[in-house]
């Protein structure tokens, strides 16, 4: 009953809570972009970044960060996913300086990372999917995660990450001509107006 | 060195449910095949296949290589008919099949033979 009422109400006044994952291939910077908006707006990071692909291996969740943009407001629970692959080879991360055994248990975490990113497919309102504008955008990962979230007829919105290491926006936004992409850089905090801008029209929006 | 490709029609995956189609690919790409699916993976089975895939890897078995087009969105005609608007896909071990280049509407991928 709660949850109809709740539903009836947010599709006249628009959603004012609402639980986004941020997804995206490995290294793409998705938990640098979740300490950007979790520090930005409440002063707190939500975990260790990394050059090594796959240091996030279990999904990291920040609660209630609530993004304002003068009358509008959308309080977030934000899930940043681990990367997801399709290969994962251990020998991958000796070349960073990992000892073997370790490399072979950060391979096995990863695996699992993956999986559990997929299965929250399921429990988001929202995603951000984050692609590396500087590499290029026809990759299977996002692809697939592009078509599931079409298929799932989820709200999204496209970030084309590390526009300060010369990335290429207007690649990515040819690969996608039907969505907005949103060029940012989450280390530098680029565009993160446009970003927030975007954000509350996309997950804030009525009649989703 | 010979490199066996498998063209996989249309009509002997539709006899399959999705997980037996699923299993059917992971076990042929296990054993070291490249299959070329003349109707390509729906997003969500594309999913499925990597989740599938994660809880097989090993340090023998690395994954997959899988390629396939964009999905276009489907009409309301084609989600009332259920009707699959994905392309093909071509997926093979990751250690085998290599992408090179990917756009819009072209994949170039090498295939890495062992030596005898």
């Amino acid at each position: 009953m709660f949850g109809k009422l709740s539903g009836w109400l947010s599709s006249i006044f628009g959603k004012k809570h609402v639980r986004i994952g941020i997804y995206g291939p490995p290294n793409a910077g998705k938990t640098t972009l979740a300490n950007r908006i979790a520090m930005d707006w409440a002063g707190e990071i939500v975990g260790e970044v990394s050059e090594i692909p796959h240091e996030t291996r279990k999904v990291q969740k920040k609660d209630r960060v609530v993004i304002r943009d003068g009358k509008a407001s959308l309080t977030l629970d934000l899930i940043d996913t681990p990367g997801i692959a399709t290969k994962i080879d251990y020998h991958d991360f000796l070349e960073f300086g990992i000892d073997e055994e370790d490399a072979k248990q950060r391979a096995k975490e990863a695996t699992e990372g993956v999986i559990e990113a997929i299965k929250w497919l399921d429990n988001v309102d929202g995603v951000i999917l984050l692609m590396d504008s500087t590499k290029n955008p026809f990759t299977q990962v996002n692809i697939t995660i592009f078509g599931n979230l079409e298929a799932r007829e989820l709200p999204f919105i496209i970030a084309a990450n590390k526009i300060d290491m010369n990335g290429s926006p207007a690649t990515l936004q040819s690969a996608f001509p039907q969505h907005e992409v949103v060029p940012i850089s989450a280390l530098e905090g680029i565009n993160m107006d446009l970003f927030y801008e975007a954000i509350l029209k996309t997950f804030g929006k009525k009649g989703r | 060195m010979e490199i066996k490709v498998n063209f996989i029609s249309q009509e002997k995956l539709n006899g399959f449910s999705t997980d037996e189609k699923l299993e059917f690919i992971l076990k042929e790409v296990e054993k070291g095949q490249i299959l070329v699916l003349e109707r390509g993976l729906k997003a969500e089975e594309q999913t499925k296949l990597i989740e599938m895939t994660m809880n097989d890897v090993n340090e023998k078995f690395t994954g997959i290589e899988m390629e396939s087009y964009i999905e276009e969105k489907p009409t309301f005609l084609q989600k009332l008919l259920g009707k699959n608007s994905a392309r093909m896909t071509i997926v093979g071990p990751a250690g085998t099949l290599k992408t090179i280049y990917k756009d819009k509407d072209v994949i170039q991928a090498v295939i890495v033979g062992k030596k005898k």
